[in-house]
């Protein structure tokens, strides 16, 4: 069951934002604010469950910050390797990960796919930084195994 | 660092906008009947609530109409101007659609008889249900009216008893008197 929209939002509102206003600023977080929520809203109904809201609303937040960053980087910059160009999409690490348990597919996606601090995955998955990076290491792990 | 009121306001209009909500809720302030909770669809009005506290009614509005529920002031805003008017004594009918979708077809062709009940006028339980087909079902309009997802506008407090009481009403008997007050019912 897929809570209310209200309670989501009403749950979720103040640590997206200040996430995004640590990663953009003040004033480009209110403009990435609405569009985060809005896709949250456009996306809603298609949702199967109500489980990992918060990562599910954080990889929005995400790919919009990446976006955002892209879009206003200074023309003739070089392009900042770690940060932005040179991770892989959320796109490629989603089948990569598809059949890891979810906490620890959100974490290496937050991690690897959109260089989140292990603080703000803790955030984005109810639970704390430590457990984040215990998550993610333990995703990193099960994958090497299944490669070989 | 937390979500100003302004940007808070702000979503909530756009979102609304956007025509993405399933259901948009506020609550209508400073009636003489107290706070309101007014539900609004794309179709029109579907709840009208006396019990104002928006967490009752989150979960029913998801399950009946989509879980795009939330607050947004300006869908509502019809809604709103109609009732201060009819509180102010300054309309004898509501100009809105209402959204009964969910509403069982007995219980809906009961709602469209009380829909023609007109202002400062009121019927019994008996002569509701035999307009609708069958006048011993007193009962089974009373409990229809005591659900009515949406009172005021469907003028469920214009029903009383045989005998000329008052009866029953979910709002609370205090409520249904002084809307039967307003429209010079009751003196």
């Amino acid at each position: 069951m897929i809570p209310p929209f209200e309670t989501f939002y009403d749950a979720h509102r103040d640590e997206v934002y200040r996430f995004l206003g640590r990663r953009l600023g003040r004033d480009r977080a209110e403009d990435v604010f609405q569009e985060t929520f809005l896709r949250a809203l456009r996306a809603y109904p298609t949702l199967e469950h109500g489980e990992h809201l918060r990562a599910w609303v954080f990889t929005i937040a995400s790919r919009l910050v990446v976006d955002e960053l892209r879009r206003t980087r200074p023309q003739g910059e070089l392009p900042e390797l770690a940060a932005e160009d040179g991770l892989p999409a959320f796109e490629d690490l989603a089948p990569l990960t598809a059949d890891l348990p979810p906490k620890e597919r959100a974490a290496v996606v937050l991690r690897y796919g959109y260089d989140l601090a292990y603080d703000e995955i803790g955030a984005a998955l109810g639970s704390t930084e430590q457990a984040a990076r215990q998550a993610a290491s333990a995703g990193v792990r099960r994958l090497r195994k299944e490669q070989r | 660092m937390t979500v100003s009121p302004s940007l808070d306001e702000r979503f909530r209009a756009a979102a609304a906008a956007a025509a993405l909500l399933d259901v948009a809720f506020d609550v209508v302030d400073d009636t003489p009947i107290g706070p309101l909770l007014v539900g609004v669809t794309e179709h029109g009005v579907c709840r009208i609530s006396f019990d104002a506290d928006p967490e009752r009614h989150l979960e029913v509005l998801a399950r009946r109409f989509g879980p795009r529920v939330l607050r947004s002031r300006k869908p509502v805003d019809r809604v709103r101007h109609e009732l201060d008017e009819y509180f102010a004594g300054r309309r004898r009918r509501f100009d809105l659609d209402v959204d009964t979708r969910f509403v069982s077809p007995y219980n809906k062709l009961v709602l469209e008889e009380l829909a023609r009940v007109e202002y400062g006028t009121t019927t019994t339980y008996g002569a509701l249900a035999a307009k609708t087909g069958n006048p011993r079902a007193a009962r089974a309009v009373g409990t229809v009216m005591n659900r009515n997802p949406i009172p005021i506008v469907l003028p469920c407090h214009r029903v009383v008893g045989a005998s000329g009481s008052l009866t029953g009403y979910a709002g609370g008997l205090d409520r249904k008197e002084r809307l039967l007050r307003l429209e010079g019912v009751l003196f």
